[in-house]
């Protein structure tokens, strides 16, 4: 009884990430790659991708320390960064990626500082929440283990 | 980097099995695309670098059916990825990006990608792929069908039987697809044949066939040039004509590409270029065209342009000018420039079916360009530029003044052949960096017009730098003896020489070309006392030649450090105009 409050709430979760905005169908198509052979998938991918794109984020704000702004070297990197948000389905640091990218094309600097803060601010609550929401799903269980009868 | 290696079940279980190689330097995505690919039950093959895709694609060259690549890659432009894959193998390429921009689409189809998908990639997309190598597989069949008759219809309906399902399905593409042969055939001629060849339908463009591939259309000459006159030259039997027709075509893009970026870097002019040329057709033979006027220039001494501060330059430029003591006509191909320089010596030459043949005797202060020999230009397909008028004295620069001229006629054929300005990665130079061979004839007394030939030499070599398969081979082919020696040398490294008798640049170039011209130039000087003047001369022709092999690879990426040592002048200068 009380699994499938969990379940219900789990679900409540997940469907909060893509109803406020963080997440798109990309996450869904990840989560239907998931199968017995990688029956961890999703949080795989995930993690991989904030391991990898750390150093991309990096990267960015050296580039906006400089005095004078690269600003062909910062769409080069915000333009990997915004591929790798592609592949879980960031949606909102992916906008965010897209208004940099916009102002970089019109050489506004200030802009980009800006929206780079945006971006690192959405790129850390979405970890924060995809972290909680992969914890809880580890307690719940997969959900043929709850359903099944025993 | 992951791959299941078996070998893939072909046909009958079409598409299952079909082998992708994925290149993307996004680890996320990779790992994405690959379990989306491998539930398409594809057999997959990743790659976080463009270069290890490329050395892999190489290394098993049957072992792909199709690659997918992602645009921007740090190591290598995506484009340029698929450039080299589309020349080397004949392989489908899906390009992929998360930016959909027509330009960048429109880039990626020009450079011969079959499909351009946009990130987030999704599964059904990948599911559907297979399409791309099938339609290949019927191309090949159908375009040999519309030509050559019925036996091959026999075997495009086995096709078509094969895949009955899926050929229905795609009756569209097919069209399409029919369309984009039947304008390629168009391109090329309209003579084909070898229906013995269907057995292979796919070639994969080794370094090894390339390489004969490149030496037929030279051989040919470049406007000449047709996919049935360069297999009968390749003589590989279990190529069709349709195979070189599209590659053929590939290596013209190719070369177009190539040209672009050469007009961009170089600023000299085209109208010279025209007046030269009149039989070029800009986009065709674009590549030629702007080495030629690099030529040009530097046989004028107009360098000008290009904000020449650089010796080496002069020193091209005053090699020009020794040369044309004789005849001089330039040929030029397509990726590889090929020189041919006839120097015939004093009294009696007839040239035979170039019709150059010209006397000392008739000095004028400058050289000019007199007349463009049509018969040369049909023959080699690429202009022919004679300098008619010669004066004898302008050689004081060009150390011909120590030259006596003796009674010996001599004619000398310089045969040059350019290397492929080359595009990155070591291997890829191997292929296409071909040796240049250049050969020189002094022929006794009665030397009757050489034909200029345009590959290899006969006779007695001289071999410079041959041993090195990257580098310009140099052959000096000595057929008779008035310059009193056979050379015979093989030398990668280059030393230095002291060289007496000439200006302190050309001194200095000749320092880093080596140790095999320290040879040549002691022989050669031996020579010049017996009164044949060709040798230095010719000397420095290998030198001019060498530099813009090197220059051109340079401005290409060129990675190799061996060569990059061994030829520390000529990197200046490819610096200096890159």
């Amino acid at each position: 009884m009380e699994r499938t409050q969990m379940h219900r709430q789990l679900a409540n979760m997940r469907k909060s990430l893509f109803d406020q905005g963080y997440l798109d169908e990309q996450f869904i198509q990840l989560e239907e790659l998931q199968d017995d052979a990688n029956p961890n998938f999703v949080e795989e991918v995930v993690t991989l991708f904030y391991r990898d794109s750390a150093r991309l984020i990096q990267s960015i704000d050296q580039a906006l320390d400089k005095s004078t702004l690269d600003f062909t070297k910062l769409d080069g990197y915000m333009h990997q960064f915004k591929g790798s948000c592609s592949s879980i389905g960031a949606k909102k640091v992916k906008s965010e990626c897209t208004q940099f990218k916009e102002y970089c094309k019109a050489g506004n600097g200030e802009g980009c500082k800006k929206t780079f803060q945006q971006v690192k601010k959405e790129y850390a609550t979405l970890k924060k929440k995809l972290e909680a929401y992969f914890q809880f799903a580890r307690q719940v269980g997969p959900v043929e283990t709850a359903c099944r009868p025993k | 980097m992951e791959c299941n290696g078996f070998n893939s079940p072909r046909s009958d279980t079409f598409p299952a099995g079909l082998r992708v190689l994925v290149v993307d330097d996004d680890p996320t995505w990779l790992k994405i695309l690959e379990k989306m690919l491998k539930k398409c039950s594809y057999e997959v093959t990743t790659c976080g670098l463009a270069r290890e895709a490329l050395d892999l694609l190489r290394e098993r060259k049957d072992g792909f059916d199709i690659v997918i690549s992602d645009v921007n890659m740090p190591d290598m432009d995506g484009f340029k990825l698929l450039e080299n894959m589309g020349l080397e193998m004949d392989l489908p390429v899906i390009m992929m990006s998360v930016d959909g921009e027509t330009s960048r689409v429109m880039k990626g189809v020009q450079h011969g990608a079959c499909d351009y998908l946009l990130k987030p990639i999704r599964m059904k997309e990948l599911r559907n792929i297979w399409q791309h190598v099938f339609r290949k597989r019927v191309h090949e069949v159908r375009d040999i069908e519309s030509h050559d008759g019925f036996e091959e219809i026999q075997i495009m309906r086995n096709v078509s039987d094969q895949y009955d399902d899926i050929y229905l399905h795609n009756g569209g593409d097919l069209t399409s697809g029919k369309k984009r042969k039947d304008v390629e055939n168009k391109l090329d001629n309209k003579d084909f044949g070898d229906p013995s060849s269907l057995k292979k339908a796919r070639v994969v463009w080794t370094v090894d066939l390339h390489q004969k591939f490149v030496k037929a259309v030279n051989q040919i000459g470049f406007d000449k040039v047709g996919p049935k006159k360069i297999l009968d030259l390749m003589n590989v039997p279990w190529l069709t004509r349709e195979n070189v027709a599209s590659h053929l075509q590939k290596y013209r893009l190719y070369l177009c590409r190539l040209q672009k970026e050469n007009d961009i870097k170089a600023s000299f002019g085209g109208i010279k270029q025209a007046d030269l040329s009149p039989k070029h057709t800009a986009g065709k033979f674009g590549l030629h065209n702007s080495i030629n006027i690099q030529q040009d220039d530097a046989a004028n001494g107009h360098f000008g342009t290009s904000d020449n501060k650089i010796p080496p330059h002069n020193i091209d430029h005053k090699i020009h000018e020794a040369e044309l003591k004789g005849i001089v006509s330039m040929s030029m191909t397509k990726p590889k420039k090929a020189q041919i320089v006839n120097i015939p010596e004093p009294q009696k030459l007839s040239s035979s079916g170039t019709g150059l043949s010209h006397s000392w005797g008739s000095l004028e202060p400058d050289p000019k360009y007199a007349a463009f020999d049509s018969t040369l230009t049909m023959q080699y397909s690429w202009r022919d530029i004679q300098y008619q008028e010669y004066k004898p004295h302008l050689q004081l620069e060009n150390g011909f003044r120590h030259l006596p001229l003796p009674a010996i006629q001599n004619h000398i054929q310089v045969n040059t052949l350019r290397p492929v300005p080359s595009t990155n990665t070591i291997p890829f130079n191997k292929e296409r960096d071909k040796p240049s061979p250049i050969e020189i004839q002094p022929s006794g007394a009665k030397c009757r017009s050489q034909q200029i030939r345009q590959v290899a030499p006969t006779g007695n070599a001289f071999d410079l730098l041959s041993a090195q398969s990257e580098s310009s081979m140099t052959n000096f082919h000595t057929s008779s003896p008035p310059a009193s020696a056979t050379f015979s040398m093989k030398n990668q490294g280059i030393d230095r020489i002291s060289v007496t008798d000439l200006e302190s640049n050309k001194g200095n170039l000749i320092q880093e070309i080596g140790e095999a011209f320290a040879c040549i130039d002691e022989d050669l000087t031996a020579s010049c006392f017996q009164g044949d003047c060709c040798s230095i001369n010719l000397g420095f022709q290998n030198i001019a030649e060498v530099s813009p092999y090197l220059y051109d690879a340079l401005k290409f990426d060129y990675e190799n450090p061996c060569d990059s040592l061994e030829y520390p002048v000529i990197i200046d200068q490819g610096l200096f105009i890159a």
